[in-house]
């Protein structure tokens, strides 16, 4: 049994707001491992920090029962983000996520989420994502 | 020293880096990104789903191979957006060495509009970690 193909076009209702604090730049910025001197106030935050609200996001999604997702199964393959602006301090993120693609691929299924991260009313970053729901073994 | 799009030519490689990457690093990305997931964490859980070790978080590795484009051009808002497959998994020893992947970068394209797309590559062991990585970032003219 595979995921729901109805769920295609099915977009979600945005996410709770996210306060983008210098704290949380820092702490991720810190655990990248990343000494560009630009970080170092905590005020602009690096490219993938979208991850942190776009996969709260899209666990929201996988584990909706409508799209019969097997979430054990579940490997996240491809990342793509396109910048409108890049998020910065005082940002208040919500993220709107919708299902793109679902299809087979071999004994698997692939799926494409797509996130729209908005600050207030603004698009500041979309991101793709691409999961892999691995088949029953052969 | 701005770097100059007149400077750059295709094929042109960017400093390169080699990231370690131990366990207390994917405990605090753990905590920074929100992503918990054991398999990132506790080696008996990550061998029970047929891992071989605790694996490294793939966001975690393309966060840094960022860093390579990031670097150099200096200013990272300059990323217009950014991509990877994660095709192979790092995995991290409970050793105080941990792992260290190599990162690379090369211009591919350089394109009218003053941007540039860099192909990025990250190499753990043998292994390629990251396939189809590429970066695009506006420089100065």
């Amino acid at each position: 049994m595979g995921m729901n193909h109805d769920m295609i076009g099915h977009v979600y209702p945005p996410s709770q707001p996210y306060l983008v604090t210098a704290e949380k730049i820092s702490a991720f910025v810190k655990a990248l491992g990343d000494t560009n001197p630009a970080y170092a106030d905590g005020t602009v935050a690096p490219p993938t920090f979208s991850i942190v609200v776009t996969m709260n996001a899209m666990d929201t999604a996988f584990h909706d029962p409508a799209l019969q997702l097997d979430y054990s199964r579940l490997v996240h393959s491809d990342q793509k983000f396109e910048y409108l602006r890049p998020i910065r301090v005082g940002d208040e993120l919500t993220v709107s996520a919708s299902v793109e693609e679902i299809k087979p691929l071999g004994t698997n299924e692939i799926a494409t989420f797509k996130t729209d991260v908005f600050s207030g009313s603004e698009l500041v970053v979309t991101g793709w994502s691409k999961i892999v729901v691995r088949g029953p073994e052969a | 020293m701005t770097l100059k799009i007149s400077d750059l030519s295709v094929g042109m490689e960017l400093p390169a880096l080699a990231l370690t990457f131990t366990r207390a690093d994917l405990v605090a990305y753990a905590h920074a990104s929100g992503d918990l997931n054991p398999i990132h964490q506790d080696e008996a859980f990550a061998k029970s789903v047929g891992l071989p070790d605790v694996i490294a978080h793939g966001m975690l590795t393309m966060g840094r191979a960022i860093q390579v484009v990031t670097n150099w051009v200096g200013d990272p808002t300059a990323v217009m957006d950014y991509s990877v497959r994660m095709t192979r998994p790092v995995v991290v020893p409970d050793t105080a060495e941990g792992s260290i992947v190599n990162f690379t970068g090369k211009v591919a394209q350089i394109n009218d509009d003053g941007t540039v797309q860099v192909e990025l590559g990250a190499v753990f062991g043998d292994v390629k970690v990251l396939g189809l990585a590429k970066a695009t970032v506006r420089l100065a003219q």
